[in-house]
C-alpha cells in the first residue's frame, strides 16, 4: 500500500519546525511502523537528505524508547501497543498520516520526533526506590508478600516509561507514571519504610519539572501501552496526603522508639 | 545534554503549593459547594408546596440561630467559593503552561466532554452565582423584587423567559461540570478503588442529572404556568 | 599476551570466600578520593555502579539510550537461575554449577562457574529487597519454574518480563545513588575509545549524542558492561542500538578477544517475514515447556497446518532426543530446525520455519490455563503476525541472541589491560560454548552486585595513584582518533546506506558463520568480509554533520565496527577444529550429526590479540584445567 505521512522536521531544541510531506510507497502490511520509516529514511539518506529522527531501540515493546503521536494518539490507533509493536496492517492504502512528537514543556524536542525524557528519570532519583543497600539482603523468603499485593505491584511495575501519558494528556501530566512507581512500590512489604517520603518526593519532583497537574481525564491509560490504571492515581494521591497528615505521628513514634 | 547528577534538593514546599495540595482543595471546596446545591435544591421544592411553605422555609434560614446560622452558612459557602476558584485558577494556568505547543491533530478517546468542560463549565458557573445573587438575594437585577416575598421574587424572575434559559443553561453546565467532578473528586481524595470505580461514575451522573433536571423543573414549571 | 586467570588455590567450593579474604581493601576514607567511570547501565553496568558507589567511590555511568532504564537486559521475557532449591527438588550450588559447565559443553572454567552458582543465591534476596516483584505463591513465598532445558525448578520469574523487573531493581538503585550525587549519569554518550596511558586504563572518549561534542573522561579504572555483539548478524533478538563499538576499541589497545565464535542462536523467535525486517523477536523458551515443535513429514506440504493428520507431522525433537524432547538445549533444537528447513521440509513464507503447537496443551489443561501462564506471548505472537496461536501454530525459526564470546577477563573480571574491566555479557567468562537458559541475568547481577565490588577495591588498593593529566598524549591521541573516524565517515562521497552494508554483512555471516560453519565457506567469508569493508569505507554514503544529533552517523559508525569484528568471528570458527556447544563445524560431528568435540585440541579458550590494521590478529590459548568435573560427551537422548 501507498501512505502519505506528514512528519515533524526539528533540526534541534531551538531551531522552528515544520511538517514536511513524504510518500511511503509499496507498504508492506507486515512491516511494523519503525521499519516502515525506516525504508523511508533509507530513501531520503540515497539522496542525501537527513533521515528522519526517532528514539526506537528493543522494537519488541519493552524498552520504552520509541513513541510519537500519529494522528493524534500517541503510539497510534492500536490500544496497548507501543510504536515499534504497531503494524503497517493498521492502517490503508492511501492513508494520510500525520506524525509529531510528544508535545509538554518537560519533554522538550530534541530532533524531529525525539525528545528529551530525563525528566522521568529524575523523578525516580527523587524516591522512586527502595533503600537496600546491595549484600543488605534478608533471605528473599524471610518477607512472604501476599500473592494479590505481588500481582497488583506487577501490573505498576509494568510501566516501561515511555511517557505517552504525559503525551496523551491534556494537562501534560506525569501522574500515571509517577503514580505507576509509587504503587509499585508501595505495595510491597519492603517499600513501606520509606512509603511516604517516597510518596511526597517524587511528587515534589515531578511538578518541579514542570508536568501539569491531573483532572482526571483518563486520556493517559486509554494511550498507555502497558494499561497501567488511573486507580493508580487515586492510590498515589492517597499516599501523598497521608504522608502528610501522618507525618507528625511518625516523628513522634520515631522518637519514642529511641527513648 | 551533560550529565543527570542532579544531587536533588528536597523541595519541601508547602502542601498546598503541591499540584495534589491545590487538587485536593479544590476537591474539598467543591464538596461543600455540592453539598449546598443539594441542599439548596431540596429546599427550593418547597416551591411546589405554595408561597407559604417556602416563604416560611426562607424566614426560618434567615432567623435561624438569630440570623447567625445563615451567616455562617454563607462564610463557609464563600471561603470554599473563593478557594475552589483560586486552586482551579492556578492549577488550570500551569496545566496550559505545561504545553507550550500542542498538536497539530488530536484524537481524544476516554475524556468526556464533561470533563474537557470543567473549567469554562466553572466560569459559567461564576457567572450563574453573581447574577442569581443579584437576582434573587440583593434584587438589583430583578424586575420587581419584594423583599421576603422569596415565591413572588422566583416566580416573577422566571417568568422573564431570557432569565430562565439562562438558568437552564447554567444548569446544564452544573450538571456536566458535578458529572465530572464528583468522580474527579473521588479520585483526587483517593476514594476511588478498583470495587467502587464504576460506582463512583454511575453516582455522579445520577446526582448531576438529579440536580440538572430538578432546578430546572422550577424556571420550566414557571413558564408553563403550573407555578403562578 | 598474559593469560594468568589469577585462579585463587583451595578446594572449588572455599576459592571464592578465600579470595574475598585474601583481596586488599581500600580504606573507607579514601574510597572517596577514587574515580571509577562504568560504559553500561544494564544489569551489569547498573548493578556495578550502584554498588560501587553505595562503597563511596565517585563513579560515572554512560549509556547510550536516552536513560539508563532502556539498557537491553530490559528485554529479558524468561526468568533468572539460582540454586535455592525452595521447591526442594534437588537443586543445589553444586548442581547449579555443573548444569552450566555441562551445558557450556566443557569450554568455561570450573571456577567462575562456581562462584557464579554460589553468589545466585544472594541475587534474588537482593531483587527482592529492591522490590522486584518476582512471581509469588498464594502462601506469598517465591514461586519457580523449570525452563531451558534444566531438571528442576529454579528459575524465578516476573510474568514474561523478569530482565524488566530485574533491570528497573538496579536502575532504581543507581537512580538513588544519582540522587545522592555519588555518580554522574551520562545518557545519550557513546563511547567511542578508550584511553590507554602508561599501560593502563585511564578513561574513555565519548561522544554526547545530542550535541556531538567529543569528551573525555578520566578515572582510576575504567569498567565496560556493554553487553553483546550479536548484532553482527544484522538480524538478531538485540535492541537496534547494541553495538561492539566499545569492546572492539579495547581489543584495539590490546585487550584479548576470547571465543568471539561462540554466538547463541535461539530456536523460538518470530520468523523473517521480508527484506524490510529490522529485528527478530524472542518468543520466551518458557513456551517449549507446553509447546510441541514439529514439521510436516512431507517436503513442501502445502497444506495448513490444522490440515496436516496427526500421523504425517515430525515431532522430530521428542523422536531424536526422547529423554528432553521439546526441552533439548538451545543450540541443539536451533540446529535440528535449520536441518530440516535446508532440507525443504520448513513452513510458512520462504519454507524457514517450524510449528510450535500448543493444541496438545490446550486440550489437555484448557484454554484458560495457557492463558495464565503465556498469555503476554501469545498476545506479542498476535500482534507480530495477526495469527491467533489458541488456533494456528506458531511458526519459529532461530535467531541470533546471545553471545558467549567477548573480552577475556581473569578471576577478577579484570582484561588483559590493568585497571579495565568487562561485566556482563561484554566479557567471555561464565557460560563457556554454550549459554543455558536464565542464567545471563544471573551472571550479569552476579559481575555488577557481587564480584566487581570487591575486586575494584583490590585493584585500587594495590595500585598506585598516579593520575594522567587531561594533556597526555594517550589522551589527546584517543581524542584525535575520534574526531579523524568521524570526519572520515562523513567524507566518504559513496552511494550506499550504512543499512545496506550491515544487511549484508549480516546475510554473509548468518549463511556461513551461523548455526553451521565449515572450513570452505569460512573461508569464503573471510574473502567476502574484508571486500565488503572495503567496499564501506569507498562507497557509504553518511548524511549530516558532527556537531548534531545524527543517527546515520551513530549506525555508520558501528556498522563499521562490525565489518571488523565479523571477520574475528570468522577467524577464531575456522581456527576451532570441532564442533562443540553452539559451535559446530560440519566436518566434526557424529554419524548422527551430533556435535563433535576435540578436547585433545581445544579445551582451552581461544584469546585473540590485535596486530594492527594489515597483520592478521594473534591466536594465544588459556588452558582449560578441570579438577571437579570430568568431561563428558552431551548426551540429551
Ligand atoms: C530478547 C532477549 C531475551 C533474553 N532473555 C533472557 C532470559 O530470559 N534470561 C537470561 O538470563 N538472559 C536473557 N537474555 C540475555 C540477557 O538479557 C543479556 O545477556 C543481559 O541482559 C546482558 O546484560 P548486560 O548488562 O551485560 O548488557 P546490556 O543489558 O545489553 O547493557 C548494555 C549497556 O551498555 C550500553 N552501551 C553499549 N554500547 C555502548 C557504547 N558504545 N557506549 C556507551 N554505552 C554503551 C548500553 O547503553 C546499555 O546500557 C535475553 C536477551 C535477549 C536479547
Ligand atoms: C465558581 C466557579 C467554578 C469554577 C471555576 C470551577 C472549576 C473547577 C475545576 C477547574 C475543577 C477541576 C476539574 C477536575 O479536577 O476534574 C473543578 C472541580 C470540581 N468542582 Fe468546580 N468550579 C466552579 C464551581 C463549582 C461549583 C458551584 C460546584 C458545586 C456545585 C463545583 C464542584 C466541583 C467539584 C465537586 C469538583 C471536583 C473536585 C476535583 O476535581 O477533585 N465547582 N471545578
Ligand atoms: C433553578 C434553581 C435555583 C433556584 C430556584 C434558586 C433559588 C434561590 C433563592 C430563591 C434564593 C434566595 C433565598 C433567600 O433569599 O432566602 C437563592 C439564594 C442562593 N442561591 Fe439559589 N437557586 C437555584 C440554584 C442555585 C444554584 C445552582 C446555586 C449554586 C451554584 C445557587 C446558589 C445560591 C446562593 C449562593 C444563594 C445565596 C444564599 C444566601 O446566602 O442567602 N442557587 N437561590
Ligand atoms: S505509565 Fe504507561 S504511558 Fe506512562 S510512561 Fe509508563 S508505560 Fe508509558
Ligand atoms: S490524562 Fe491527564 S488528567 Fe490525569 S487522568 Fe491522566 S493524567
Ligand atoms: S523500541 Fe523499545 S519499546 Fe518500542
Amino acid at each position: 500500500m501507498r501512505l502519505v505521512l506528514h512528519v515533524w522536521r526539528q533540526k534541534g531544541p531551538d531551531a522552528p519546525g515544520r511538517f514536511v510531506a513524504y510518500e511511503a510507497a509499496d507498504v508492506s502490511p507486515d512491516m511494523s511502523f519503525l521499519e516502515m520509516l525506516d525504508v523511508v529514511n533509507e530513501g531520503l539518506i540515497v539522496k542525501g537528505e537527513a533521515p528522519i529522527a526517532f528514539d526506537h531501540d528493543c522494537r519488541e515493546g519493552i524498552c520504552g524508547a520509541c513513541g510519537m503521536v500519529i494522528n493524534g494518539r500517541p503510539h497510534g490507533p492500536r490500544e496497548r501497543t507501543t510504536t515499534c509493536q504497531l503494524h503497517m496492517r493498521s492502517f490503508k492504502d492511501g492513508d494520510e498520516l500525520w506524525i509529531e512528537p510528544w508535545r509538554a514543556r518537560a519533554f522538550p524536542v530534541l530532533r524531529d520526533l525525539i525528545v528529551d525524557r530525563s525528566a522521568f528519570d529524575r523523578i525516580i532519583a527523587a524516591g522512586g526506590f527502595i533503600s537496600a543497600p546491595i549484600g543488605s539482603a534478608p533471605d528473599a523468603n524471610a518477607v512472604p508478600v501476599p500473592k494479590e499485593n505481588a500481582d497488583l505491584s506487577m501490573d505498576a511495575a509494568q510501566c516501561i516509561g515511555c511517557g505517552a501519558c504525559v503525551a496523551a494528556c491534556p494537562n501534560a501530566s506525569a501522574m500515571l507514571f509517577t503514580a505507576a512507581k509509587v504503587s509499585h512500590l508501595g505495595l510491597l512489604p519492603q517499600g513501606q519504610p520509606e512509603r511516604w517520603e517516597r510518596a511526597r518526593g517524587m511528587v515534589e519532583r515531578m511538578d518541579a519539572e514542570g508536568f501539569g497537574s491531573c483532572t482526571n481525564h483518563g486520556e493517559c491509560e486509554a494511550a498507555c501501552p502497558k494499561g497501567i490504571s488511573v486507580l493508580f492515581i487515586a492510590r498515589m494521591n492517597r499516599d501523598f496526603v497521608r504522608a502528610r497528615l501522618t507525618e507528625g505521628r511518625r516523628i513522634a513514634k520515631a522518637g519514642e522508639g529511641g527513648a | 545534554m551533560t550529565a543527570i547528577t542532579a544531587s536533588l534538593p528536597r523541595l519541601r514546599l508547602p502542601y498546598v503549593a503541591s499540584t495534589i495540595g491545590r487538587k485536593v482543595v479544590m476537591a474539598v471546596t467543591g464538596l461543600v459547594l455540592f453539598g449546598f446545591v443539594l441542599g439548596h435544591f431540596v429546599g427550593n421544592l418547597t416551591l411546589y408546596l405554595g408561597p407559604e411553605a417556602i416563604n416560611h422555609y426562607s424566614e426560618f434560614l434567615h432567623g435561624f440561630l438569630h440570623g447567625g446560622g445563615l451567616w455562617v452558612a454563607r462564610a463557609v459557602l464563600l471561603t470554599s467559593a473563593v478557594l475552589h476558584v483560586w486552586s482551579a485558577t492556578s492549577l488550570t494556568l500551569e496545566s496550559w503552561a505545561a504545553r507550550p505547543k500542542g498538536y497539530r491533530r488530536w484524537t481524544a478517546k476516554d475524556s468526556t466532554y464533561a470533563s474537557r468542560t470543567m473549567r469554562w463549565g466553572g466560569v459559567i458557573l461564576a457567572a450563574f452565582i453573581v447574577f442569581h445573587l443579584m437576582n434573587l438575594t440583593f434584587g438589583n437585577a430583578h424586575p420587581d423584587y419584594v423583599r421576603g416575598d422569596v415565591y413572588h421574587n422566583v416566580v416573577a424572575a422566571f417568568q422573564v423567559w431570557p432569565v430562565s434559559v439562562f438558568y437552564v443553561v447554567a444548569m446544564v453546565a452544573l450538571g456536566l461540570h458535578l458529572d465530572h467532578g464528583v468522580w474527579s473528586m473521588c479520585q483526587t481524595l483517593g476514594l476511588s478503588h478498583p470495587r467502587y470505580k464504576r460506582w463512583a461514575r454511575g453516582a455522579a451522573l445520577g446526582f448531576a442529572l438529579l440536580i440538572v433536571a430538578g432546578n430546572c423543573s422550577f424556571p420550566i414549571a414557571v413558564l408553563a404556568g403550573w407555578v403562578r | 599476551m598474559n593469560l594468568d586467570a589469577r585462579i585463587p588455590a583451595g578446594p572449588l567450593s572455599e576459592k571464592w570466600s578465600r579470595h574475598k579474604f585474601d583481596l586488599k581493601l581500600v580504606n573507607p576514607a579514601n574510597k572517596r578520593k577514587y574515580s571509577v567511570i562504568m560504559v553500561g547501565s544494564g544489569l551489569a553496568g547498573a548493578g556495578g555502579a550502584a554498588s560501587l558507589a553505595e562503597l563511596g567511590y565517585r563513579v560515572k555511568c554512560f549509556c547510550y539510550q536516552d536513560s539508563p532504564r532502556r539498557a537491553h537486559s530490559i528485554a529479558a521475557q524468561g526468568g533468572i537461575n539460582a540454586a535455592k532449591n525452595y521447591p526442594n527438588d534437588g537443586d543445589s550450588v553444586f548442581r547449579l554449577f555443573y548444569d552450566t559447565v555441562k551445558g557450556g559443553d566443557f569450554r568455561a572454567r570450573e571456577a567462575n562457574v562456581y562462584r557464579l552458582a554460589e553468589v545466585s543465591v544472594n541475587i534474588i534476596d537482593q531483587c527482592a529487597a529492591l522490590g522486584v516483584p518476582f512471581a509469588r505463591e498464594y502462601g506469598g513465598l517465591l514461586d519457580n519454574r523449570s525452563f531451558g532445558g534444566a531438571q528442576v525448578s529454579r528459575t524465578f520469574y516476573a510474568r514474561g518480563q523478569t530482565g524488566q523487573q530485574l533491570l528497573l531493581g538496579a536502575y532504581q538503585a543507581l537512580e538513588r545513588q544519582i540522587g545522592r550525587g555519588q555518580v554522574e549519569m551520562y545518557p545519550r554518550h557513546e563511547m567511542q575509545e578508550l584511553v590507554v596511558g602508561d599501560g593502563r586504563a585511564r578513561g574513555v572518549v565519548v561522544r554526547d549524542m545530542v550535541t556531538g561534542e567529543i569528551e573525555t573522561h578520566l578515572a582510576d579504572a575504567v569498567c565496560l558492561a556493554t553487553g553483546g555483539y550479536g548484532n553482527v548478524f544484522y538480524l538478531s533478538t538485540n535492541a537496534k542500538g547494541c553495538n561492539t563499538t566499545a569492546i572492539w576499541r579495547a581489543y584495539k589497545h590490546g585487550a584479548g578477544f576470547a571465543n568471539p565464535c561462540y554466538t547463541q542462536i535461539h530456536p523460538t523467535c518470530i520468523p523473517v517475514t521480508g527484506e524490510h525486517q529490522s529485528k527478530l523477536t524472542l518468543m520466551s523458551e518458557s513456551l517449549r515447556n507446553d509447546g510441541r515443535i514439529w514439521v510436516p513429514k512431507r517436503q513442501g506440504d502445502p497444506r495448513p497446518p490444522n490440515a496436516i493428520p496427526e500421523g504425517e507431522r515430525d515431532y522430530y525433537l521428542e523422536r531424536k532426543y526422547p529423554s528432553y524432547g521439546n526441552l533439548a538445549p538451545r543450540d541443539i533444537s536451533s540446529r535440528a530446525a535449520k536441518q530440516l528447513c535446508d532440507a525443504g521440509y520448513g513452513v510458512g513464507p520462504g519454507g524457514q520455519g517450524v510449528y510450535l503447537d500448543f493444541s496438545e496443551a490446550i486440550g489437555r489443561l484448557g484454554e484458560d490455563a495457557i492463558r495464565e501462564k503465556y498469555g503476554n506471548l501469545f498476545e506479542m505472537y498476535e500482534r507480530i503476525t495477526a495469527e491467533d496461536p489458541y488456533k494456528v501454530p506458531m511458526r519459529i525459526f532461530p535467531a541470533s541472541h546471545y553471545t558467549m564470546g567477548g573480552l577475556w577477563v581473569d578471576y577478577d573480571l579484570m582484561s588483559t589491560i590493568p585497571g579495565l574491566f568487562v561485566l556482563g555479557e561484554a566479557n567471555f567468562s561464565d557460560h563457556g560454548a554454550n549459554r543455558l537458559g536464565a542464567s545471563a541475568l544471573m551472571q550479569g547481577l552476579a559481575d555488577g552486585y557481587f564480584v566487581i565490588p570487591y575486586t575494584m577495591g583490590d585493584y585500587l588498593a594495590r595500585t598506585p595513584r598516579t593520575a594522567v593529566a587531561a594533556d597526555h598524549p594517550a589522551v589527546k591521541a584517543a581524542e584525535a582518533a575520534v574526531r579523524e573516524r568521524t570526519a572520515r565517515l562523513l567524507a566518504v562521497p559513496g552511494k550506499r546506506t550504512p543499512t545496506s552494508f550491515y544487511r549484508e554483512l549480516g546475510k554473509l555471516l548468518w549463511e556461513q558463520c551461523g548455526m553451521a560453519r565449515s572450513r570452505a565457506g569460512l573461508e569464503r567469508a573471510l574473502a567476502q568480509v574484508p571486500a565488503l569493508r572495503e567496499e564501506f569505507w569507498r562507497n557509504v554514503t553518511v548524511t549530516g554533520e558532527a556537531g548534531e544529533l545524527n543517527q546515520s552517523l551513530e549506525l555508520a559508525g558501528r556498522v563499521a565496527d562490525f565489518l571488523e569484528l565479523g571477520e574475528l568471528l570468522c577467524r577464531d570458527a575456522l581456527a576451532r577444529e570441532e564442533s562443540c556447544g553452539c559451535h559446530f563445524r560440519e566436518e566434526y560431528q557424529t554419524e548422527d550429526g551430533e556435535a563433535k568435540r576435540d578436547d585433545e585440541r581445544f579445551c582451552h579458550v581461544a584469546v585473540w590479540e590485535y596486530q594492527g590494521a594489515d597483520r592478521a590478529p594473534a591466536r594465544h590459548e588459556e588452558p582449560l584445567t578441570y579438577e571437579t568435573v570430568h568431561l563428558a560427551t552431551r548426551s540429551y537422548k
